[in-house]
């Protein structure tokens, strides 16, 4: 009944042939949901949404009195993966986060890179994200990302491309853990028949990964939240629960003597992991920003004699901002030599001026976004901007045009989602996390984001989307 | 652990104990008000007199009637100590602490604060539901307490969340018995009187310890249920039995034998508790319970203080 009429319309459905049939790896749901009464589905919804609130997995939203912990909307029809594209995409990923953390390594070291011309210096140091302090450091393993989240669309041919990286603080996992929960409660008999991959080790591998970073065998480990104001506050208190470790504020830690300690009933005890969830430029004040309160003076003095390890390195940073995003395939293809299995989405750099003459001349068919923006800040999507916000925008790109790129207005696909009481077409990202330790683990699935008002492409929570739990299938 | 989790989970029950504690003082005065047609509203400010908070009730509200009271202690948003203000202030803690605790645990005190925040004024016509709403505030505490007691392990955070409920539960009751100072002193011709009875009862109720103290009195005095609510060794809204169990709970966290003390918090109630084993009521009454009340608190202030300052601000 609820899927008798839905439009797939002209996008990618994530469940649906163009022709109308269904794939292959959405058979199962369907009939499931075809045995389900029209109020059933709904139910369902709204009893997930009751567990998630009760269990207060909410994030806050900055600037609203009235209502500051919002749970994200979760939608309960999954995002369905098959094993065959899963495989691929997982290549991709670690072939990317290898090539990263060699990159980094190298910006902040010989710069051969820079040198072999492959990434000019002006846009690398120009990049809010380098942090010159770091010049010269090699952290424990040479790791400098140890938990990243890679942003992946599918455009409307159906390829799945890389949207951008996040190496310093990426968040949303503890959703992907919580949703999992309550979809196994959801639909028990599905997990069973599409033998979804579990994802419930996660935490488990988060702290082995730290554990190992510090080369101590009982190594001291706790997660450093910037406090229950912070929009992610909820995912920081969850992981260091689940790994069994302490969540401390800046004003639990001190440094002495080059060693980081926290505050005990007993004094003080040193800390030899931090898995941090604050901006490198926030962690010590004594180094970056003076006015922080939110860090810890000394540490990172700490961190350059090893005394302590950081999850992730300060200074990964610089392969957030949204230019150097624009050099991945070349920086995969100079430290590995091999073409990028997952592809870039085109971009124009505005610093260019090639490149900005055109995007003056198609602002209104492109995505143009802040080199460092996030959460959805400090971007235009062309087409629903009126010619006067397109002008104001243009002015601030000429202002500071090496803080911009465009990309084209992608057709994200789209998934069925329920709305009010029936099935709609929306569109979706995808969010794998990959710890980097030992070896790299992509954990089969991640965040979907889902953009909950009718032809959005906005995806972020704090721009009111939502999300969906991702399956991937164990076998063909 | 961690110093700042200790002070978050004290006083995490310390607020869950002084609202649970506030919904019975109204609970019972409500009911007594019942009870006196005439004149009820003369015994609603001494209860605002026992919570310390009645410079900041005269200048909100002209007059102590029965709702502006049941309002303010309820859910004054601008009442630091008012029911909705300290179950928002629990949750608040128990966020900062949620690793250390269980999640049942977080779920009782995240859907109490759900409920309530909701609320947000009292009006005449909600008075036929007000015995269900303040019953329903006390078992949302009693099942937090019960929560705690049944799904963490007793270890540090469980001794310092111990600290907190029975230090919270000792002021509780000596404001309770000194209530009696504020309303209940009794004209001449009333003394003695069923109003004076009824008093004394609803003081025992606000306690809830009228069914233990008639197993062991046969009859409602003042210095039988003051000896009852000080000096009780078993019953666990006594001070004394507050502070016992304080004691212990002191020696469990810094592992000093019975006869030492590791800390100035120790030494204090050592000494307190020492003095309460061998006191006699007698002796309180001579002297002026008001001020032997008052002499207590003080104490017991200070006490919270020294524990503060030995484990929270290391």
């Amino acid at each position: 009944m609820l899927l008798t009429n839905y439009q797939t319309d002209s996008f990618y459905d994530e469940m649906f042939s163009p022709e109308g049939g269904i794939r292959q790896s959405y058979h199962i749901l369907k009939s499931r949901i075809e045995r389900m009464d029209d109020k059933e589905l709904f139910r369902r919804k709204t009893s997930a949404e009751k567990a998630l609130l009760s269990l207060g997995i909410t994030f806050n939203v900055y600037g609203d009195d009235e209502e500051e912990e919002r749970i994200m909307p979760f939608d309960i029809i999954p995002r369905i993966v098959t094993a065959h594209e899963w495989r691929k995409l997982e290549e991709g990923l670690k072939q990317r986060i290898r090539a990263l953390n060699l990159f980094i390594q190298d910006v902040y070291g010989d710069e051969k890179i820079v040198r072999d011309g492959v990434v000019p210096a002006e846009i690398l140091h120009s990049s809010t994200g380098y942090l010159k302090e770091c010049k010269g450091i090699v952290p424990p393993k040479g790791t400098w990302i140890h938990i990243t989240g890679t942003d992946l669309v599918r455009d409307g041919e159906g390829r799945m491309l890389v949207l951008e990286d996040n190496l310093r603080c990426p968040s949303g996992v503890s959703y992907v853990l919580e949703n999992r929960e309550v979809m196994k409660k959801t639909f028990p008999e599905l997990f069973a028949s599409l033998s979804v991959r579990p994802i419930y080790d996660y935490p488990i591998r988060l702290r082995g990964m730290l554990e190992r970073v510090s080369g101590k065998p009982n190594p001291s480990i706790a997660v450093l939240t910037p406090g229950i104001y912070n929009s992610a506050y909820y995912e920081h208190s969850f992981l260091a629960s689940r790994m069994g470790v302490p969540l401390v504020e800046g004003t639990d830690l001190l440094v002495k003597d080059d060693y980081l300690f926290m505050r005990t009933t007993r004094g003080l005890r040193q800390v030899d992991v931090l898995y941090r969830r604050i901006d490198d430029i926030f962690m010590d004040p004594k180094v970056f920003r003076k006015d922080s309160l939110l860090g810890v003076p000394g540490i990172f003095e700490a961190f350059k004699k090893g005394n302590v390890a950081l999850a992730n390195a300060p200074g990964t940073g610089v392969a957030d901002d949204k230019v150097i995003y624009s050099f991945v395939p070349e920086i995969i293809k100079y430290y590995l030599g091999e073409d990028a299995i997952i592809p870039n989405v085109p971009t124009y750099l505005c610093s260019r001026e090639k490149d900005l003459s055109y995007v003056r001349e198609n602002i209104g068919n492109l995505v143009v976004k802040a080199a460092n923006g996030a959460g959805g800040y400090g971007m235009i999507i062309g087409p629903t901007a009126s010619r006067k916000e397109q002008q104001e925008f243009l002015a601030k790109i000429d202002a500071d045009p090496r803080n911009y790129i465009a990309q084209p207005v992608l057709s994200l696909s789209r998934v069925p989602t329920l709305v009010e009481d029936k099935l709609e077409g929306r569109h979706v990202d995808l969010r794998p996390f990959i710890l980097y330790g030992e070896d790299i683990y992509v954990m089969p699935g991640g965040l979907t984001r889902v953009a909950l008002r009718k032809g959005s492409l906005v995806v972020n929570s704090s721009q009111g989307g939502g999300s969906k739990d991702t399956w991937v299938m164990g076998q063909e | 652990m961690l110093s700042r989790v200790a002070e978050s989970v004290y006083w995490m029950n310390r607020y869950m104990e002084r609202a649970e504690n506030y919904s019975r003082f109204l609970d019972v005065n409500f009911q007594l008000s019942l009870d006196l047609n005439e004149d009820a509203n003369r015994q609603w400010m001494p209860l605002v007199y026992t919570t310390g908070d009645n410079e900041l009730f005269t200048k909100k509200y002209s007059h102590p009637t029965k709702e502006n009271v049941i309002h303010f202690m309820s859910l004054d948003a601008e009442n630091p100590n008012s029911i909705v203000n300290c179950v928002l202030r629990a949750r608040e803690n128990a966020r900062t602490i949620r690793e250390n605790i269980s999640t049942p645990m977080w779920e009782v005190i995240n859907e109490f604060y759900l409920n309530f925040k909701a609320r947000k004024k009292f009006e005449e016509s909600d008075m036929p539901g007000i015995v269900e709403f303040f019953k329903s505030i006390r078992n949302q505490c009693l099942l937090f307490y019960g929560c705690q007691e049944a799904t963490i392990s007793h270890d540090e955070v469980w001794h310092f969340a111990l600290l907190g409920r029975l230090l919270e539960r000792a002021d509780k009751t000596t404001r309770i018995l000194d209530m009696k100072y504020f309303i209940l002193l009794p004209s001449h011709e009333e003394a003695g009187a069923t109003l004076d009875l009824l008093q004394w009862l609803s003081l025992l109720k606000s306690a809830s310890a009228h069914e233990m103290f008639n197993r062991f009195y046969t009859r409602i005095t003042p210095k039988n249920i003051a000896q009852f609510l000080i000096l009780d060794k078993l019953f666990p809204r006594a001070i004394r039995f507050c502070l016992n169990r304080t004691f212990d709970s002191l020696k469990i966290l810094s592992g000093t034998e019975k006869d030492s003390y590791a800390n100035e918090v120790e030494r204090r109630v050592g000494l307190l508790l020492s003095e309460m084993n061998y006191a006699s009521i007698e002796e309180i009454f001579g002297s002026g319970m008001h001020e032997y009340l008052d002499r207590l608190q003080i104490r017991l202030n200070g006490i919270a203080t020294e524990l503060d300052e030995t484990y929270f601000r290391n």
